[in-house]
């Protein structure tokens, strides 16, 4: 998908990586999260440092708000949760099953779980999907808030957030290219 | 890890969680047999053991599927696999939990099903013991099974073809015990084997589940 690539991201920093639909910047963000293993290169980050979201939020529809961040909370061996509730505004919802949240209060939960890991890189892919502009000023927030605190994040996003500090990489300049399929080559088949 | 346990727990007992699902088929089909194949004890006490082990084993069959595939879908298993529990464990995990709402409830309510096919008395205890011991291996061969299809639509009939031939060596010995118990023969032999594939299973198939689960999942 991708060849060439290079980056670094130093405590406190963000990068936003931007590209096209189908560049590859969810495949780049499964590969440093460990999911899948590089072709060629490597990735100097260890993956218990690492906490990854995706499109999906993992969220189980019959189980509360808090029950479900109970358990990554716990699964991370991070018992607090009222921190992350009250941060992502859903402390009035910590009783509601998840079935009956809406898109956007899916995603905050989501985002909630991210800050219950306890881990300093967060890999993110496209967080801010289904987002309106508050809950995306409010994520927005508590990126800054874990940069603050020594944290890293690495996101891909569509939209502009609102994070002057954070490094724009574009993905779109190293597209991985087959090899162009030369004439010649035949005359070698037939070798 | 316990809260991963209960977690399953807790989503396999809550509405349309998939518990009941297998008891209910196996309470179905000890019904049903004396129906289709006539009321003779006799007849009925002969097939009884295979009969009960036929419905255990299908029972399991049916809720496997849904190990993996939900958490697949919810993203989830994603998120498991990088979380610091080891995946070996997240599946021994898994197992255990589909074992506590499909074998051990089939195992607890065996004997009345034993009832109604007319199963000799000194049986009830055989079948007991072989399907507490078999069952397990039902379990971690079925989420072997259902790490190998996670992420394909439908996978349900390869999941099937591929976990029943496994099933095999479980449903003979045990069903043998369950027979040789009937009859007051010595059981030794086939409860040492059946326990002896429960034990391999449970060894050896968590780890080439988390194996085919990280590559499913690429």
């Amino acid at each position: 998908m991708l060849e060439g690539l290079s980056f670094t991201v130093t405590p406190g920093a963000a990068l936003v990586l931007r590209g096209p639909n189908g560049c590859g910047k969810t495949t780049l963000l499964r590969t440093v999260a460990g999911l899948q293993p590089a072709l060629s290169g490597k990735i100097d980050c260890a993956p218990d440092a690492i906490a990854y979201a995706a499109h999906a939020d993992g969220i189980k529809a019959t189980l509360t708000v808090a029950e479900n961040l109970r358990f990554w909370a716990a699964i991370y061996g991070t018992i607090r949760i009222d921190t992350a509730l009250e941060q992502m505004n859903l402390r009035g919802l910590a009783e509601r099953a998840a079935q009956n949240l809406s898109a956007g209060q899916k995603r905050r939960l989501g985002l909630a779980r991210l800050m219950v890991t306890g881990r300093p890189v967060w890999v993110l892919d496209e967080p801010t999907v289904s987002l309106d502009t508050a809950s995306v000023a409010l994520f927005v927030d508590v990126v800054r808030q874990h940069l603050a605190g020594g944290g890293m994040a690495v996101m891909a996003t569509h939209i502009d957030l609102g994070l002057p500090e954070a490094e724009i990489l574009d993905l779109s300049r190293f597209k991985a290219r087959l090899p162009e399929p030369g004439y010649g080559n035949f005359d070698e088949a037939f070798l | 890890m316990i809260a991963l346990l209960m977690r399953d727990l807790r989503l396999a007992f809550r509405a349309g969680g998939g518990f009941g699902l297998g008891l209910a088929f196996f309470l179905i089909l000890a019904v049903l047999v004396p129906l289709g194949v006539g009321p003779e004890p006799q007849i009925l006490a002969r097939i009884a053991p295979g009969i009960l082990w036929v419905g255990a084993l299908l029972a399991c069959l049916l809720s496997l599927d849904r190990i993996f595939a939900l958490d697949f879908e919810d993203g989830s298993l994603d998120l498991l696999a990088t979380a610091p529990v080891p995946l070996e464990a997240a599946v021994s995990i898994k197992a255990l939990a589909h074992w506590l709402t499909t074998g051990l409830p089939l195992v607890l309510i065996s004997p009345v099903l034993g009832l109604l096919l007319f199963l000799p008395g000194e049986a009830y205890v055989w079948l007991i013991v072989s399907l507490a011991l078999g069952t397990p291996a039902l379990s971690v061969i079925g989420t072997f099974g259902a790490a190998l299809t996670v992420g394909l639509k439908r996978g349900g009939l390869l999941l099937s073809l591929l976990v029943l031939p496994l099933y095999i060596p479980t449903l003979v010995f045990g069903a043998e015990v369950v027979s040789r118990g009937a009859m007051g023969l010595a059981v030794d032999t086939p409860l040492a084997l059946l326990a002896g594939i429960t034990a391999g299973a449970v060894a050896i198939l968590p780890f080439a589940s988390a194996h085919v689960l990280r590559i499913n999942l690429r």
